[in-house]
């Protein structure tokens, strides 16, 4: 099936943000990661598992009226860091959005080790994350050195 | 200034170094020789967990070499209970002092520290992070009974799931090509990314519940206490207090030279019958913290240590 075909799953949006190129299976967590959730107003459509020439499966998020913000895109680096960001205004791509995961996430998230010194949050240090593998994702706390559970990062977003 | 947060801040070579120092400083630490390399200097001592060897430990290398020292005092009567954030109380001893002697319930807290201060900071131990001044002083003695650090075998044996003066100890050892062995109950296995960093460095590492019969090949026994205060569950503390008890029966077959080490205090974990044996070192271990402490200071206030202490220092 083409890409084409996988984009048109879903109705075409008049404005907001396509999210492509989502590593299958991983849309929910993309969607935790930016705190939409069900009590989200603004409408979202979500495909999983579609084929991908690049990627094998891929996962597809529209959300309508609502334009990402860079530190959205931060947070979107974490979970999907190859992902396609595109706005859509009257039905156009507006514009491309790039995801730039550096060497490292400073206050996006905090440290998930329960015992680190930044879980006391009244510290006014950054908090932040050096990224030690990107393939997959690996984080380790710069102050406690804690290997990250990526599980737990939508839950630790600043 | 940088300081000492974990032993990845020294190179083989700095550590090797800093025990050569250590060794030189030995006749300044027993008092018999006064030396005040580091006059006019303070440490400030912050201590956020009780502490008796590292701090007075610190306290004492610090005095031998004719600096002072602030302390941080009881935390319960220090600002902290007022709620004060750790980076206002590093603004606050770095105003104060040369260098700052640091411990903390917290992991991370020293780099934390480090990142805020302008003097430099010892980590004295993290949580249950790291404690690279207990591994340089645990270094000298091993170095002292075997002469190397190099290609030795060393057990490292009780709670090493908790306990951060193992962390700091494995990762240098295995940086010297030291072979170990783990041996701890199942619910005090050493951290698992811990013992996969040491095998991508090449570690050869075993872990074990069986401490006794790993002991016959040991160069090295280093014991540790199972830390009651780690334990949020009562009953998973008893199910592990007691695991090993090494007795002076258990070293029948150990090598000539081979020595238990501790980092103390011990509870019931090395019974009084070893004391007596060629084999316990942890007395000397404990007093060889002044000496690398001395070295350490030193180092990290850019003050060298003369080749030759006998000729610079005084009597006392």
């Amino acid at each position: 099936m083409s890409n084409e075909h996988s984009m048109r799953r879903v109705t075409a949006i008049r404005n907001g943000t396509v999210i492509d190129h989502i590593p299958s299976g991983q849309a929910m967590r993309v969607l935790e990661m930016l705190g939409i959730s069900g009590e989200t107003s603004v409408p979202v459509s979500l495909v999983m598992n579609v084929p991908s020439k690049k990627m094998g499966l891929k996962d597809i998020i529209k959300v309508e009226d609502r334009e990402l913000t860079q530190s959205e895109l931060d947070r979107l680096a974490l979970v999907a860091p190859d992902a396609h960001v595109a706005i859509i205004r009257a039905y156009s791509v507006a514009e491309k959005l790039t995801i730039n995961l550096g060497e490292e996430v400073v206050n996006v998230v905090r440290c998930t080790f329960s015992n680190c010194i930044t879980t006391n949050l009244r510290e006014p240090q950054p908090h932040r994350l050096r990224v030690v593998k990107r393939d997959p994702l690996q984080l380790r706390c710069h102050y406690c050195g804690r290997p990250q559970d990526l599980d737990e990062l939508a839950r630790n977003v600043l | 200034m940088a300081g000492l947060i974990t032993m990845d801040d020294l190179t083989n070579e700095q550590i090797l170094e800093i025990l050569s120092d250590a060794e030189r400083l030995l006749p300044v630490a027993r008092g018999e020789l006064y030396l005040p390399l580091l006059q006019g200097r303070i440490l400030g001592n912050l201590f956020f967990e009780p502490s008796t060897r590292t701090r007075m430990s610190f306290e004492t290398a610090m005095k031998r070499l004719g600096g002072d020292v602030v302390n941080l005092g009881d935390v319960k009567t220090s600002s902290v209970v007022k709620g004060e954030t750790l980076f206002d109380t590093i603004q606050m001893v770095d105003g104060y002092t040369d260098i700052i002697a640091m411990r903390h319930p917290r992991q991370g807290a020293a780099q934390y520290a480090q990142d805020a201060a302008r003097v430099p900071i010892l980590n004295g131990g993290d949580g249950a992070g790291h404690h690279p001044t207990q591994t340089m002083l645990d270094l000298f003695t091993i170095q002292q009974a075997h002469g190397r650090l190099e290609g030795l075998k060393v057990v490292l044996a009780g709670d090493l799931r908790y306990g951060r003066t193992v962390h700091s100890l494995s990762h240098a050892l295995v940086r010297f090509g030291c072979d170990l062995v783990f041996a701890s109950p199942d619910l005090l296995k050493m951290p698992e990314e811990i013992v996969s960093d040491l095998r991508a460095h090449g570690a050869n590492v075993l872990e074990t519940e069986d401490l006794y019969s790993s002991m016959a090949e040991a160069d090295v026994v280093y014991m540790t206490r199972i830390q009651k205060e780690r334990f949020a569950d009562e009953d998973e503390y008893a199910r592990c207090a007691g695991a090993y008890k090494l007795h002076a029966r258990h070293l029948a077959d150990v090598k000539q030279d081979m020595i238990v080490m501790h980092p103390l205090p011990r509870v019931d974990e090395i019974d009084p019958t070893v004391d007596a044996t060629r084999h316990a070192r942890y007395f000397e271990q404990a007093f060889n913290g002044v000496v690398a402490r001395m070295a350490l200071l030193c180092r990290l206030l850019g003050v060298t240590v003369p080749a030759d202490v006998t000729a610079e220092g005084g009597a006392l």
